[in-house]
Formats: structure tokens, sequence, C-alpha cells
């Protein structure tokens, strides 16, 4: 392999693992905001159980998410130079301003929230776990924005002087018509993670056996508010990326047609396939399960809308952008993703994703006024929830981004060329087998602690000290309320 | 003032909030072993440093986004070029930002050695590499017409490299040996003053050797002024500490640190990595910056916006003001649910 295979293979492993944690925070610190907020409204100690277990399971998760972005702020110079040096006016000042608006608010209202039970009154506690949730989201909006202009550059023009895409206007990048869907679409995929977490352990542990009986009533409540998140974070998820789709087939029509694997332009009723057995190539179908028109729909908003196929798209390209340069390395036909790749990940998307919405509306029905089903493989079924949303997750990222190729900023620089020039082969292996073996080993440790964390249960309850209530009488050597 | 200079600067801010606030995180973590006599007083010595280590860390990406924002040429340069030492800065900042939050999790002698070690490792190594990198690119590395890094690893482990790196190490563990003796009580805030003291002088030794010498490879006045301060401001709080005004003792580290950090950059301008192989393939301010409007959007993006960060940093240190001591420690984890508190 040379370094652009290996610095391609670092990404993917990397980033995809930084979006398993992500996703969970996303979501969580909302849901946690919510019980909080709750619990200082309404004082019903279920809440502030809640709020702690749930906290609890946040942090350790939280500090996986956290310790694996540092690896992706470094690693675009370290491994993508030449592509550093071409988009840093465009990308960098996003990934900069992401971290002066949002990675300093998180991390700061976070130490605030974990260690600051007894210094803060409780609105204010609960307002810093709000700051957490909003600094996610501001994230979120800056490093979408970043990607959303790799898929669809705006706001830019190309310097032959400097030999770089800069910069000319920085709302046109924050309103791409990419990102006004992409964003929508990440964060409700997010919220809908967020409450597949909280849903299945709640319910897990609302169903387990050994759970005491005076403790149940705090799980179903857990259980009906992330249901109902999960739910309707699951409509925004299809709203969203059904205009996703649209918006696709409009500034990046390769690939719509690779995540059909359709050869051939369709002029109208373009079938949607939810499965299909090929040769690998994906070029000749042996067995399919089509929905007719629903492609054309997806891509269109018309059932009879025209969705071009993947050759005349070549040949367009070919004459745009002249021979791929990125073909020679890459795939043998120009411009093409890997047919199977894109297929195969977008109904992943799709079809596993949306699995934790349709989990979330059985046991909310199942649930209903208090009910309790008995059997017991019902919360090992809810406890696979969050692991389909993030999967979910994953197969979206894979399909966004093995779609785009041989791109790295459509239509502007190829992957071959965004590759640090400088970095040796051992260098780059170096590199991603520490990683690698790295994020395995914390994984497992990672698994481990959540899985004796959600075992041991919430906490009962404990009044926590109020600083707004209490006086000078203050015990200055009383023990802290939380301590690492 | 040029845009350009001004993001110069403005980068030499990240730096300095960098190592002046998560130098005394180093600090602290490195004199784990040294300091704590037992459990309670290592978790002592990591509380106080556990509302913040995540807020100090962020400097550090904010010093490198702005720097791929407002200089791209330098981030692609430096970065690719300093490509293994930042592996392992990397792999000790992952597994010591880990040790924080998973150390307490569980009670096993062992696991919580493990992190210990974590804790202690990661934050030397990226102390010591941290100097390495600053002090090379001061001097000057090989860069070849295309502006790419032709060195290696090794010719990053020079003689001034190298002491570059004790610098840093031994003046982030001064740092922190102060920040101890002022946010806690008891015994250890005794031995961490009078560790302080020690280790300051050690400090101030090699400080000044290394400050002479990049003098002579590269200084200008106002390097050379601000090395003075920088010096004085250490020895200053070290006579602080000695007396026992750990708040004066910490403003002298903080700030011997964030003069020095200046005056590198002051001996930097207006090169921003200095070609050894030929002056004209140097990096500056001006051919690696990205365009005026760029610029100019980050710059109205960090005015209006670090004063509300430096606004909450600061109020999230005067939240966590007292000193901590192993009164404060709570005996049993949450995990084992505490008792019912009697009010
Ligand atoms: C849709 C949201 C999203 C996406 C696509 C990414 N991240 Fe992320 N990132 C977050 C949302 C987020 C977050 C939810 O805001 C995290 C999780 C834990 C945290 O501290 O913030 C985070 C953490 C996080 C951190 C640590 C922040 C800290 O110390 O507090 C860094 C440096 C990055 N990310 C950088 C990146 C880069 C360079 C990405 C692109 C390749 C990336 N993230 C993808
Ligand atoms: C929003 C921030 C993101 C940015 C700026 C970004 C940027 C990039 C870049 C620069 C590459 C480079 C190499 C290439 O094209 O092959 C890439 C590839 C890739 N990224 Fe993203 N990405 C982002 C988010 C994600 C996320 C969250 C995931 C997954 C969870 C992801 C998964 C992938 C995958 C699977 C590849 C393909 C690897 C390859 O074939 O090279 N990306 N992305
Ligand atoms: C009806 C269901 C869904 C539809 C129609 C849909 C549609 C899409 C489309 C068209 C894209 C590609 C956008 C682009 O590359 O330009 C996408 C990306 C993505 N999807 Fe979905 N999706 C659905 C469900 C889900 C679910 C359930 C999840 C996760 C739980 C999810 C997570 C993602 C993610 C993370 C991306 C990549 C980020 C992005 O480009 O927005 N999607 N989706």
């Amino acid at each position: 392999m040379d370094v652009v295979d290996i610095a391609r293979w670092q990404f993917g492993i990397i980033t995809v693992y930084h979006f398993w944690f992500v996703p969970i925070t996303i979501g969580t610190s909302l849901i946690i905001a919510i019980f909080e907020t709750m619990w200082v409204r309404t004082k019903n100690p279920a809440y502030l159980r809640l709020t702690k277990f749930f906290g609890k399971l946040f942090l350790i998760n939280f500090a996986i998410g956290l310790v694996t972005g540092i690896v992706q702020e470094f690693q675009f110079g370290m491994n993508w130079s030449d592509y550093s040096r071409f988009v840093g006016d465009v990308f960098g000042s996003f990934l900069a301003i992401e971290g002066i608006l949002a990675f300093f608010m998180e991390s700061t209202f976070l130490g605030l929230w974990i260690f600051g039970w007894d210094k803060l009154p409780r609105w204010l506690h609960a307002g810093c776990m709000w700051a957490v949730h909003i600094g996610t989201l501001l994230s979120s909006y800056f490093i979408l924005a970043a990607n959303s202009w790799m898929q669809n550059p705006v706001g830019y023009e190309f310097n032959e002087q400097t030999g770089r895409a800069e910069l000319t206007d920085f709302w046109a990048v924050m309103a791409n018509e990419v990102q006004l869907v992409a964003f929508p679409h990440v964060v409700t995929a997010a919220y809908l993670t967020g409450g597949a977490f909280v849903l299945g352990v709640s319910a897990w542990l609302y169903l387990r056996r050994k759970t005491a009986d005076e403790d149940r009533p705090v799980y179903l409540t857990g259980v009906r508010i992330a249901a109902w998140v999960t739910l309707i974070a699951g409509a925004g998820v299809a709203i969203s990326g059904d205009l996703q789709g649209k918006v696709m087939t409009d500034v990046q029509p390769m690939k719509m047609a690779a995540a059909e694997g359709l050869y051939e332009t369709s002029e109208s009723c373009a079938p949607f396939s939810v499965f299909t057995i090929g040769t690998p190539d994906g070029k000749e179908e042996k067995f399919a399960v089509t929905v007719p028109c629903l492609l054309s729909f997806l891509g269109t908003g018309t059932f009879d809308g025209k969705v071009e196929g993947i050759n005349p798209l070549r040949e367009k390209y070919a004459e745009t952008y002249g021979t791929d340069p990125g073909a020679a390395y890459y795939h043998p036909e120009d411009y093409v993703p890997i047919i199977p790749v894109t297929y195969w990940s977008f109904r992943f998307m799709i079809g596993i994703g949306m699995l934790s919405t349709f989990g979330a509306a059985v046991l909310l029905w199942f649930t209903r006024k208090g009910r309790r089903p008995k059997a017991k493989w019902w919360g090992f079924l809810a406890l696979a929830l969050p692991f389909t949303a993030v999967a979910g997750n994953s197969f979206g990222w894979i399909f966004t981004e093995m779609g785009r190729q041989p791109w790295v900023v459509y239509g502007l620089m190829t992957v071959d060329n965004a590759v640090s020039p400088g970095v040796s082969v051992g260098e780059a292996w170096t590199s991603v087998i520490t990683l690698v073996v790295l994020y395995a080993v914390l994984a497992v440790i990672e698994f481990g602690l959540l899985v004796k964390y959600v075992k041991a249960g919430a906490e009962p309850f404990v009044e926590p000290p109020d600083p707004s209530l209490r006086g000078s009488s203050q015990d200055d050597d009383a023990p802290l309320t939380f301590a690492y | 003032m040029e845009l350009t200079t001004v993001w110069f600067v403005l980068i030499a801010f990240f730096w300095i909030g960098y190592f002046a606030l998560e130098g005394f995180d180093f600090g602290v973590g490195m004199l784990l072993p040294v300091l704590a006599r037992d459990d309670t007083e290592r978790r002592v010595m990591i509380n106080t440093i556990g509302p913040v280590w995540d807020g100090n860390e962020v400097w550090v990406l904010v010093a490198g986004g702005a720097t791929f924002a407002a200089f791209p040429e330098w981030y692609a340069t430096l970065f690719s070029g300093f490509y293994l030492p930042l592996l392992l800065i990397l792999v000790g900042l992952i597994v010591r930002g880990l040790a924080f939050e998973y150390r307490h999790k569980r009670q096993e002698a062992g696991w919580q050695a493990g992190w210990d070690r974590a804790i202690i490792f990661g934050s030397a190594i990226p102390a010591f590499l941290w100097g390495v990198a600053f002090a090379n690119i001061v001097r000057g590395v090989p860069i070849d017409a295309d502006f790419e890094f032709t060195g290696t690893m090794l010719t990053l482990l020079n003689p001034y490299g190298l002491l570059g790196g004790v610098v840093t190490t031994t003046l982030f563990l001064t740092h922190g040996a102060v920040f101890i003796a002022l946010k806690t009580d008891g015994e250890i805030r005794h031995r961490a003053r009078a560790l302080a003291v020690r280790l300051g002088a050690v400090t101030a030794v090699v400080a000044v050797v290394f400050l002479v010498w990049t003098q002579t490879i590269t200084g200008t006045t106002s390097s050379a002024v601000a090395f003075v301060v920088a010096a004085l401001s250490l020895v200053a709080g070290l006579f602080a500490v000695r007396k026992g005004r750990e708040g004066w003792a910490f403003t002298g580290t903080f700030v011997a640190i964030a003069v020095a950090v200046a005056g590198l950059f002051l001996a930097l301008f207006p090169d921003v990595m200095p070609s050894s192989t030929d002056a004209a393939n140097s990096l500056t301010a001006v051919n690696a910056a990205s365009s005026a409007y760029t610029l100019k959007v980050m710059t109205w993006a960090s005015l209006a916006v670090m004063p509300f960060v430096i606004g909450y940093q600061a109020w999230s240190y005067w939240v966590f003001r007292k000193r901590i001591s192993t009164a404060h420690i709570p005996a049993a984890h949450p995990e084992t649910a505490p008792e019912p508190s009697t009010s």
C-alpha cells in the first residue's frame, strides 16, 4: 500500500470511531439537561437519579469522544498536508471557529457540571448541561459546514497564484445548501442515537428481574422520555434525509446514481431496490426486491422524475474535468465510487438506523400505562437499540464519504493529490497501527466500564447540597460531593 | 498592523494560553509519584486540576486550528514534518485525558496504578516534546523549495532541541508544584512548596542557558527583553513560594512561561518556520498566510468570542477557588453509594 491508501484507511477508521461517541454525546447531553431541568422544577427524586445515573454513563462516553477528537484536529496536517495547504483558507477557518466557539464552551461547562454539585445553585448547575449541549450543536454546525463545503464547494475562489481555494464569502459557506440539509440530518440522527442509548439502558433496567420494585418507576420515566425523543428524532431523520436526497441529486448526481447502482439514466419512475444480489461490482443483478418509482421520489420529489445513470455521468464528468486524475490508483472506471459500498451503506444506514425508531415505538406501546412485559429477551432487545443507531450513523458517513470518491473536494481536488508528500510509508504505517491498536484497547476498556455502571443501576436518592440555600454556617471541611 | 502580523500575535497568544495553563496540568501529572504519599493524596492532586484540565487543553486545539486557518502552509509543513513527535504527543494526551475520567471508576489497585502511569507519562511526553518542537521551530529545520520538511525524527533531536525539551519539562514541573502549593492544604502543601523551590532553582539554570543560546541563534532586542523579564519573574516566583506567598508565586511562574513563549515568538518573527537549508525557503508570516478575507473573518470571530471564553474560564477558576485537602476527598466513590447525608 502507498501512503494514500494508508492515510485513507487511517482517516476512515479514526473518524468512524470518533463518530461512535459523538452522536451519543450530542443526544445524551440533551436528555440529561431535560432530566435535570425537570428535577429542578418538579423536585421529583426520580429525575435527579436519572440525571446522575446517565451523567455517569455520559462522562464515560464523552471522555473517548474528546480524546479521539484531538486526533481529528491534528490528522489533516499530518496525513493530508497538501489538502491542508489547498483548503486552509476555507476549511481551516471553520475548524478554528469551531474550537473557539464550541470546544471551550463544552469543556469548561462540563467541568463546572461535573464538580459543581455543591458549588452552584441548582438552576445554574442544570444550565451548565444546557451550555454543554449548545456547545455540541455549535461544534456540529461548524464541522459540518466544513464537511459540506468539501461536498459542494461554495463561497470561494481559486487563486492561480497561490494555488489555493480562497474564501470569498463566509456566509455562503455557512448557508451552503448541502449544509442546510446535512446539519438537521446529523443532529436529528444524534438525538435518535442519544435517545436510543437512554432508552435501551432504561428499558433493560426497567425489565430486569433483579431491579427493586420501588426503582422501576424511575426507569420507566427514563423509557418514556427517551422513547419519545427517539421517535420524534426518527421522524426528523427521515424528513431531513429525504431533503438531503434531493440536494444530493442536484449537486452530486454521481452519488445518487451510486447509491442505487443505476448505470443507465432512468427518464421517469426510477425504482429503488431494497435488496439486491448480484455480481460483486454490482453490474449484473441476479435477484432484487424493488419499490417502483421510489428512487425518482427520493431524488427529485416526484414519482416520474429523471435520475441520471452512472455511465452518462461518467462521460459528462470526463468532459468537464478531463481524464480522472484519481483513476489511476483508485478505480479502473473514471469518477465512479465503489458501487457495492455506496449501495449497501445507503441501505444499511436507513434500514439499521431506523430500527431504533421502530424499537422506540414498540417499547412505548408495551410500557403504556405502566405495563411491564415479563419475557426476559425484551430487555436484551432494548439493549440492541443504541448499537443500531450508532451503526446507522457510521453507514451514513461511509456512504457520504465514499460516494464522493475520487474527490476530496468535489470537482476541485482528488484524494491522491491531497496526501502529505513528505510522509513516508513507514511513518504512515506507524501512525495507523499505533492509533488502531490504542483505539481497540480503549474500546474494550470503555465498554467494560459501561457494562459495569449500567448493571449497577441508579444510585439511591441523596438530596444534594444547595449552596444558594446554605448560610454562613457552611462546613468548609465537608467532603466534596463529587471528586475524581 | 498587517493582518498577517495580527494573526502571528494571536497564534502566539493561543500557545501562551496553552503552555501557561496546561503547563501546570502537566506538572501536576508528572509530580504525582513524587508529591503524593498515598492514594488520598494522589486524589487531592488530581482533583486540583479535575474541573479545569479539559478547558486548558482546548487552547492547543485552537492554536492548531487557528494555524490551519491563518497560516495553512505553516500548519501543513509543521504537522506533516513533525509527524512522529506529534503522534507521540497525541498518544500521551489521549491516555492522560482518559485517565482523569476513568481512574476512579474502579477500585482495584492495579487499575488505578495503571491510570496513574498514564497520567505520569501522558504528562511527561507532551511536556518534553512540545519543548523539542518549539526549539526546533525557532532554530530552523531543513525545508525545501516546496515548503516540505526534508529531515527525519533524528533531525529534531539535536542538542538545542533536547535542551528545549528539558526546559519545558522542568518549567512545567515547577509551575505544577507551585500550583499544588496554591491549591491544597495540609502536609502536601508544605511538601509542594519545598519541592517548588528546589525544582525552580534547577529550572532557572537550564532556562537561562537555553534563552541565552536562543539569543545567539536568532535573538532580537525585544526577545532579549522578554527573556530577561521571564527569568526575573521565575526568580521572583521562587522567592514568593519560599515566603509562603503562593498566589504571588503562581503569578510569577505563570508570567515567566507566558513571557518566555512570547520571547520565542518574538525571536521567530517575521519567520514562522525558518528553513535551515536555504533562507529563501523559510516560511514567513506573509508567505504562509491565508487570504486577507479569511484573516478578517477570523479576526472578527476571535475578537467577538474570546472575551467570553476568557470570562467563563476565569469564572470556573473562581468557582473552584477553594483549597483541597485530604479531608475533602470523599472516602467512598460515587459508584459505591455514599451514605445519605444527615442534613
Ligand atoms: C456532527 C458533529 C461532529 C462531527 C462531524 C465531528 N465532531 Fe468532533 N466532536 C463533536 C462533534 C462532531 C462533539 C459532540 O462536539 C464532541 C464530542 C466530545 C466533545 O468534546 O465534543 C467532539 C469532540 C471533538 C474534539 C475534542 C473537543 C474537546 O476537547 O472538547 C475535537 C478536536 C474534534 N471533535 C474535532 C473534530 C474534527 C476535526 C472532525 C472532522 C473530521 C470531527 N470532530 C467530527
Ligand atoms: C464533518 C467532518 C468531516 C470531515 C471534514 C471529513 C473529511 C474527510 C476527509 C478529508 C477525508 C479524506 C480522505 C478521502 O476522501 O478519502 C474523508 C474520508 C472519509 N471520511 Fe470523512 N469527514 C468528516 C466526517 C466524517 C465522519 C463523522 C465519518 C464517519 C463516521 C467520516 C467517514 C469517512 C470515511 C469512511 C472516509 C473514507 C475513507 C477513504 O476512503 O479515504 N467522515 N473525510
Ligand atoms: C429515511 C431515512 C433516511 C434517509 C432518507 C437518509 C438520507 C440520507 C442521505 C441522502 C445522505 C447523504 C447526504 C449526502 O451525502 O449528501 C445521508 C447521510 C447520512 N445519514 Fe441518513 N438517511 C436516513 C436515515 C438515517 C439514519 C437512521 C441515520 C443514523 C442513525 C442516518 C445518519 C446519517 C449520517 C450520519 C449521514 C452522513 C452525514 C451527512 O452527509 O449528512 N441517516 N442520509
